[in-house]
């Protein structure tokens, strides 16, 4: 980040706009999120294998399973939550550009919502049968 | 965006070679960084020829060497010459440490001993780095003992459990080869506090007379001052005390989320 290069005291420039006591949440889920993965990437890998070559009937009726359904729906959930915490560190880490900066973090969240809410109408969609 | 290549008049240009030592039979060459704020050229490297049977074995011995037998003009900082004041910390084939516990002989035999300074920091001249912002780093976790309790007449116990809690950490000697080694600190020394300072603020978090623990973490608790670090451990590879930052700086994040669930 650029910063005023006035005459602050250096002490002053550290200092700047204080802390934002935040960042622990976003610490604590992106651990939380990997856990979850390790857990559900065993299941998710065999319900994987049981869809390869199957039609829209057969995974639709192995979808149609409620554990199934919601294994999958987690998998999602916990992957693009760790997604977007991820890409958004990669972003404060490389761009320092207040406005370009703004509009990454903008757009990753938008991506991700997206890339989710996809995902997930697609397992409901196929798991009712429609 | 983080800047990955060196601006323009920071670019290493040329260098001279100094001639070698006339009658020695034995020299070792050095490689070392150049740059005169005065003379407005490009940084360059210059080559050396140290006579090691007239020399002591560590870099900072061959440094000395070179200063009062060649070449008055190189610049660099040092005191001790015993790894305690952290003085003369730069970049020696290729990795931060002290050029006073560094031997010369544990530089690969029949290359050049390569000596830059620290990276990523403002050049003062030659191996000199500009450290202000390290310091004001390290002044800005307050280092020193806060309390609210009246002071006691003699002094503020501790249990010998608790002070070894402080082990592997009162031992820095704030050199700032971590600070300078790790890749977060480079993108982003103006926000991330580095290594050494959350080190030391971790020192202040765990010591039991200390009554400030929330407010320190309150503190610290900041996407850019704490969490840039990612455990790339740099800092504990290059540290000459052989101290583990990235640990304590682990210790500090437990502590944070430990306040919150």
């Amino acid at each position: 980040m650029s910063r005023p290069s006035s005459m602050r005291t250096p002490l002053g420039r550290v200092r700047y706009l204080g802390s934002s006591h935040s960042g622990t949440s976003d610490f604590w889920r992106q651990r939380l999120t990997a856990v979850a993965m390790t857990l559900l990437i065993v299941p998710v890998i065999v319900i994987v294998l049981m869809l390869i070559g199957r039609n829209q009937a057969g995974a639709a009726q192995i979808l149609g399973s409620l554990p199934i359904a919601i294994i999958l729906v987690l998998f999602i959930i916990a992957s693009v939550w760790h997604m977007k915490i991820g890409m958004q560190i990669i972003i404060e880490d490389y761009v320092h550009n207040e406005i370009l900066k703004l509009a990454s973090v903008m757009a990753n969240n938008f991506f991700c919502i997206a890339v989710a809410l996809a995902s997930i109408y697609a397992i409901v969609k196929l798991s009712s049968g429609v | 965006m983080a800047e990955f290549t060196l601006p323009k008049n920071s670019k290493i240009t040329g260098g001279k070679a100094w001639p070698k030592p006339a009658g020695a039979t034995e020299t070792r060459e050095f490689r070392v960084y150049r740059w005169n704020p005065d003379d407005g050229k490009n940084p360059s490297v210059d080559t050396y020829h140290v006579d090691i049977n007239d020399c002591g074995p560590m870099v900072l011995d061959g440094l000395i060497w070179i200063k009062n037998n060649i070449d008055p003009t190189l610049t660099f900082r040092r005191s001790c010459r015993e790894g305690v004041c952290g003085s003369c910390a730069m970049n020696i084939d290729g990795q931060n440490t002290l050029a006073c516990t560094k031997s010369m002989h544990d530089v690969a035999a029949g290359g050049a001993v390569k000596v830059n300074p620290l990276p990523h920091q403002p050049v003062v001249k030659d191996l000199v780095p500009d450290l202000t912002n390290f310091y004001a780093q390290y002044a800005s976790i307050e280092p020193w003992l806060k309390t609210t309790t009246p002071t006691p007449q003699k002094e503020w116990k501790q249990s010998h459990e608790d002070r070894e809690k402080l082990d592997g950490l009162y031992e820095c000697i704030l050199c700032a080869c971590c600070s300078t080694s790790c890749p977060s600190y480079w993108w982003n020394s103006e926000r991330f506090l580095g290594p050494a300072a959350l080190l030391q603020a971790t020192r202040w978090v765990k010591d039991s007379r200390d009554e400030a623990t929330g407010e320190r973490l309150d503190n610290l608790e900041d996407p850019f001052r704490l969490y840039r670090c990612h455990t790339i451990m740099n800092c504990a590879k290059a540290c000459p005390k052989g101290l583990n930052p990235s640990e304590a700086i682990a210790e500090l994040k437990l502590k944070m989320v430990e306040r919150q669930i």
